[in-house]
């Protein structure tokens, strides 16, 4: 396991009023992201936890285009990852922004 | 980003499958809309202590979903199992959150629980505190339905309902399977690398359905319900066992034991579940496991065996 952790600053804050949201399971090629509007506006936070060691230089392109694309301000991101595919990883991190933007609890 | 799709619940309901969905998906659409509230959710982070230890990757909600939602506008408590981590396999945290949902039934008494089984048994990474889980679980569903709870068990997941998940399914008030939802103790792999390949062929995908898969369970009797995978007619299902339970108590104890007897009797020498729908009366017994599921449906209901007066 690798534990890796990424600390942006966002152009603006996430919309929606939620306070949390998940998305996704842990298994083989398959990550969960457990997205929390915790954090000052302007930042945004991301914690991996992953079973593929050696991959952070792809992380840090993936993420660095997903905060790019998205602007997710306020919101923390804690990923527990089974060896998932960076175009997977995109996908459900767009997916869990998406959900805390949502109207509801 | 264009505007998300947006999908009429109700359709949503009838068109997911069972099968595939995730384990949040299944209580999202079991449970009447927007009712679920979830126990220790995964912002808590109630993770397994022990897989770190080998290096393995930990879900935050260790692999089952629990809480309290209603159904047709009547309170429930649910716990679903997600499949696909860990095989849905049953560790410490894992296992606590479900004996704790069941002794709050207990407590309450008239809220019956749903248990939506997805496993193949215990955590080999945690396997003393899986273990003890089963027992723990085995006994809270025993003393929740002496204290008049229903345990509804429905099962049509990937991983199946194996190991102590089987043990459990058979301590529930009733069961409802779909076709892929398979319910056994040892899995196929297990018989073949115990007792070799003549006793039980796991790559015979053919005979591990026809021995341990939905319509077997429901022809023996061990499941009460055959249903079709969707999300729709797991509802519909779960509803109407929760009409059809009884009361529970030494009688219905005793009648079990009477049925399991009468069944070892009649179909202990049987070398094939064919062979046993033979015994049934059914007619052309090989061609069951290509009926549809209102076909076969239709078939279970003329059988008539359930295990519903003696569970």
């Amino acid at each position: 396991m690798e534990d890796l952790s990424f600390q942006h600053r966002a152009r603006g804050r996430a919309g929606g009023s939620r306070q949390n949201a998940i998305v996704g399971v842990v298994a083989s090629g398959n990550l969960e992201v457990l997205v929390e509007r915790t954090l000052p506006d302007a930042e945004c936070r991301l914690e991996i936890k992953t079973a593929a060691v050696g991959f952070g230089e792809v992380w840090t392109a993936v993420i660095g285009d997903f905060v790019e694309r998205y602007s997710p301000g306020g919101l923390r991101f804690s990923i527990n990852d089974g060896g998932a595919r960076p175009d997977t990883v995109s996908l459900r991190l767009a997916q869990a922004v998406r959900l805390i933007e949502e109207d509801g609890r | 980003m264009t505007a998300p799709l947006h999908v009429a619940p109700a359709e949503r309901i009838s068109s997911t499958s069972f099968n595939e969905a995730s384990a949040r998906t299944r209580v999202e659409l079991l449970l009447d809309p927007g009712s679920f509230v979830e126990f220790i959710g995964p912002e808590k982070r109630q993770i397994s202590p022990h897989l770190r230890i080998f290096d393995l990757p930990e879900q935050f909600d260790d692999g089952i979903v629990v809480g309290h939602g209603r159904l047709d506008g009547s309170p429930v408590f649910i716990a679903a199992q997600e499949g696909r981590f860990m095989g849905g396999a049953f560790g410490e945290v894992h296992g606590a959150k479900l004996t704790g949902l069941l002794r709050a039934a207990r407590q309450i008494r008239s809220t019956p629980v749903l248990i939506l089984f997805d496993t193949g048994g215990v955590r080999l990474q945690e396997a003393n505190a899986g273990e003890l889980a089963i027992a723990e679980i085995m006994r809270a569903v025993m003393e929740a339905r002496t204290a008049g709870v229903k345990v509804i068990g429905l099962i049509g997941g990937r991983a199946g309902c194996y190991g102590g998940g089987g043990l459990m399914a058979g301590c529930c008030s009733a069961l409802a399977v779909s076709e892929p939802g398979r319910i056994a103790v040892s899995g196929p792999e297990v018989i073949e690398t115990n007792r070799g390949v003549e006793e039980f062929d796991s790559r015979d995908r053919a005979l591990v359905w026809r021995t341990m898969g939905g319509k077997h369970r429901r022809l023996l009797g061990a499941a009460d319900v055959f249903t079709d995978d969707t999300m729709q007619d797991f509802r519909e299902a779960a509803l109407d066992l929760l009409g059809l339970v009884g009361s529970f108590g030494l009688d219905k104890l005793k009648a079990e034991q009477m049925r399991l007897g009468d069944r070892l009797r009649r179909f202990g020498a049987c070398e094939d579940a064919v062979d046993i729908w033979t015994a049934e009366g059914i007619a052309h017994a090989e061609t069951v496991p290509e009926l549809s599921a209102d076909q076969f449906i239709a078939l279970a209901n003329r059988i008539g065996r359930t295990s519903r007066d003696a569970r």
